[in-house]
């Protein structure tokens, strides 16, 4: 039950009441959880997708829904997931909460633009709902042309519309965390005894910053394309279709850093605390954020390998996406030596940690497979793709996602979740995410196209596989729903420190006060500094 | 950061140096130079950008970091530019079998 | 915890005045560079049919009026030229100065999106607007001729919505100043507000060769 010890003390959830305190506020703590609560409920309407895809793919026939339908449910599973869901999940909601926090600010740099950022996402989100509602759309997350400009019937605009909104959403949270980073970072906080959560959301800021603007006039471009005509993508005029493309992916392969990138600094934190030692490797590992978010940038035409694209560009690209798996595999590297002669706890944040480490490398090692063009050429637009992401962004970014909720959820609300149910939810989700997807691997590989409702018959086994899969795993999604609420109200209250972690978000109390501490913090101390930490907490006690 | 204050002859005198590069970029591309028309108006261009960022835009009594942030954004866009142009540029180059 | 009273000139989050403006303009700055990469992607789409369909674009380009966008590029580099001067009455504190090149600021970027829409105008007149009564003479390649214009117009009115934007923004400063707002000590908004016009500016010294320029020798 709630105690008076909690209550008493004024924090940022109490420090005033009414909606207009949470519609105006200017805290990053409060828009932290208002974005918290607008990526789950879209997370959730993007699953409903997924589950009704994979409900059709159960049998070979097309009987669930029709081919029109079924375009419209991927399309909308990999809009909202991708631009409503995993591009914002980690730095607006954890990043926006502890950032300020773990450089000792007492908030960002531009606090009514981060709240502006959060009304841009909802008003984006709700232009993809009404094309939702209004009868959906159909081209794919992706819209290439000519199909998304003159030849679907179906609500192109509107949900471009909304992606080009929420594109903004993204470029004003970064701008706002480069600002942040740079300018104020309390006195004694050097950019080397920053928190590597940190740095990787410095790196997704720049990347959010040079690469979303190119898809939102992308966006413009297809408007008019489709509403007016203006031939710029349209051969018939001497447009080129794959100028699109270029511009397409020119921020759609950056913006999958963005999704993983926020995930690894998480995962770094949370190696860190639950092997009691700091992350081997931090200047490596700080310096690998940055070189992913640049190299990324240098790599998307991976994506176009098909397209009528040159062949010595082809080439070109296939050749510079194997060097952006170099910092990613340092990263693994540090977080295993890490652990090595760790005094290591299996906690629930730890499990995520564990998931996300052997996901993420699986899924980065298929990348790999991919990035060779000749190989390629065989499994692009096959499940094998499809398998390759759903195992970074999912069994990568939203386990880390997830750990990094558990880890910081009492910090943000005061409250222990309850540790046997989580634990069994993190197993249920490692099991229900492997047997969704790694037979989809093998789908791939023997030739199963994505975007088809229908399929032959000897793919059968593996996709009830898949689809039973996807039923475990939303069972384990929707477990922590449930017990994060349950917690709120009945959760052990959680003390300032709960895992005895070293960083400035965890010498302040549980929920903290609105201006996050009490006094401006000087920092003398290196990042994950356990011995300091010990000593000073004898140095209280004594 | 500037708590300098530039002279109004200062901002005269690149105000001036813009109009006199205006016309000359005009007048440059009335003179067939075949492929370096478009060099010539692109340094031109740039000429001028340099002068309004850096005295009309304080650039040049900024700090560092803007000046590497400036930088990183034309930086970007050459990547933009040269990696998307390098499709175009060279299809045909290598011959695809069968064509 | 703070207790000091918020003001314009030091917010909440911030230590100091200084660290508030450095910030503010630190922000402006990133902000252009996503306005950079914005208009980045129609200046690719430029290059690679400038490229490819070199002709037609330099028949399309030389129905463009050089006289006037010439003198509309001027037009735009004095607005510049009164921002900045405005920029420095506000650092000195001088407040009628300050209103004054604000004011011409606003009438020389009206004068602009003036002779911007008259432009537009001939082009319609002229059947060069994309779309079913396109035409262009002296050439075959319609299709490339009207992408020029496509592009023509989607830059040019990219540009102009950016202007009117910066209008709003020099309107709001204007009333700011004459209400006394702004003093030596606290004028970052006018600081701000003339990057953003100063970077419009430039992406017109730009626009202007790449559009009016092309392969002028012809004539």
């Amino acid at each position: 039950m709630i105690t008076e010890a909690v209550q008493e003390r004024e924090h940022y959830l109490n420090a005033s009441y009414g909606i207009k305190s949470w519609l105006l506020t200017k805290d990053h703590k409060r828009i932290a959880l208002l974005y918290l609560h607008t990526i789950t409920i879209f997370f959730f309407l993007g699953g409903i997708f997924a589950t009704l895809i994979r409900l059709e793919l159960l049998t070979p026939q097309g009987d669930l829904v029709t081919a029109d339908t079924y375009s419209k449910l991927f399309t909308l599973h990999g809009v909202i997931m991708i631009f409503f869901f995993l591009i914002p999940s980690i730095p607006a909601t954890l990043g926006n909460f502890f950032l300020p926090m773990m450089i000792g600010a007492k908030d960002l740099a531009f606090p009514r633009i981060n709240l502006l950022s959060w009304y841009l996402l909802v008003i984006g989100g709700c232009f993809a709902i009404y094309a939702m509602l209004a009868g959906g759309v159909d081209t794919g997350w992706t819209f290439y042309v000519p199909y998304s400009t003159n030849y679907s019937n179906t609500y192109v605009i509107a949900t471009g519309l909304g992606v080009f909104i929420a594109g903004f959403s993204s470029i004003l949270t970064g701008l706002n965390f480069i600002v942040t980073v740079h300018r104020m970072r309390a006195p004694g906080m050097t950019w080397f005894r920053l928190p590597l959560f940190v740095w990787s959301n410095y790196a997704t800021a720049l990347i959010q910053v040079l690469g979303t603007p190119v898809i939102a006039i992308t966006l413009v471009l297809l408007i008019g394309e489709r509403a007016l005509h203006i031939g710029i993508f349209d051969p018939a005029r001497g447009g080129d279709p794959v100028l699109f493309q270029h511009l397409f992916w020119f921020y759609s392969h950056p913006a999958v850093y963005i999704m993983v990138l926020p995930a690894m600094g998480v995962i770094s934190e949370l190696v860190s605390v639950f092997a009691k030692k700091p992350v081997f490797g931090y200047k490596v590992v700080a310096f690998s954020s940055v070189a992913i978010a640049v190299l990324g940038f240098l790599v998307w035409g991976h994506h176009m390998f098909v397209s009528g694209q040159s062949v010595y560009a082809g080439l070109a690209f296939s050749f510079l996406s194997y060097f952006v798996a170099i910092p990613s595999a340092i990263k693994v590297f540090n977080w295993t030596a890490t652990l090595h002669k760790g005094s290591i706890s299996y906690a629930t944040p730890m499990l995520y940690a564990f998931g996300f480490i052997g996901l993420f490398t699986v899924g980065g090692l298929t990348g790999l497979f991919v990035a060779c063009l000749g190989v390629d050429v065989h499994v692009h637009d096959t499940y094998f793709v499809i398998a390759h992401f759903h195992y970074i962004m999912v069994g990568g970014t939203l386990m880390a996602y997830l750990g990094g909720m558990h880890y910081w959820w009492p910090k943000m609300s005061g409250r222990m979740y309850p540790e046997g149910w989580a634990k069994l939810s993190a197993l249920v989700i490692y099991l229900g995410f492997n047997l969704t997807f790694f037979p989809q691997f093998i789908l791939g590989y023997l030739g199963m196209p994505r975007r088809y409702w229908m399929y032959p018959d000897e793919f059968q086994v593996l996709h009830v596989m898949s689809t039973a899969g996807s039923s475990v795993l939303a069972v384990g999604y929707l477990m922590p729903l449930i017990y994060f609420m349950w917690s709120l109200r009945y959760g052990r209250i959680a003390g300032p420190n709960p895992w005895g972690a070293a960083g400035l978000e965890w010498q302040t109390a549980s929920p903290p006060p609105a201006h996050n501490f009490e006094e401006t913090p000087i920092v003398t101390t290196e990042a994950y500094d356990y011995a300091a930490l010990a000593a000073m907490e004898e140095a209280k006690v004594g | 950061m500037h708590e300098h204050v530039d002279s109004i002859k200062t901002y005269t005198l690149v105000f001036l140096t813009l109009l006199i590069l205006t016309a000359a970029t005009t007048m440059v591309s009335t003179i067939d130079l075949g492929p370096f028309n478009v060099v010539m108006a692109l340094l031109i261009a740039v000429v001028k950008m340099m002068l309004v960022a850096l005295f009309f835009m304080h650039l040049r009594h900024s700090t560092i970091l803007t000046k590497v942030v400036v930088g990183g954004g034309m930086l970007w866009l050459g990547i933009l530019l040269v990696l998307s142009l390098s499709d175009f540029v060279t299809r045909g180059w290598l011959p695809v079998p069968g064509k | 915890m703070d207790s000091r009273t918020e003001t314009l000139a030091l917010r909440e989050q911030f230590e100091t005045p200084a660290q508030q403006k450095e910030i503010s303009t630190l922000g402006m700055w990133v902000f252009l560079v996503t306005e950079i990469m914005f208009f980045g992607g129609l200046f690719l789409a430029y290059a690679i049919y400038r490229r490819q369909f070199a002709g037609a674009f330099a028949l399309a380009s030389n129905t463009l009026d050089v006289v006037i966008g010439a003198v509309n590029t001027a037009v735009l580099l004095c607005s510049s030229y009164t921002m900045v001067l405005a920029v420095r009455a506000a650092q000195i504190g001088s407040r009628k100065a300050l209103i004054v090149f604000l004011i011409l600021t606003i009438l020389l970027g009206g004068v602009f999106l003036g002779v911007k829409a008259y432009e537009w105008n001939q082009k319609f007149e002229e059947h060069h607007v994309p779309g079913p009564s396109f035409h262009l003479e002296g050439t075959p390649a319609q299709g490339p001729a009207q992408l020029f214009f496509s592009l023509y117009f989607t830059m040019t009115g990219l540009h102009a919505l950016h202007m009117v934007v910066g209008e709003g923004l020099m309107l709001f400063l204007l009333w700011q100043a004459y209400a006394g707002k702004y003093t030596p000590s606290y004028y970052t908004p006018v600081d701000v507000g003339g990057l953003y016009w100063h970077f419009v500016d430039i992406v017109w010294i730009f626009l202007f060769p790449l559009l009016y320029l092309i392969a002028r020798h012809q004539h």
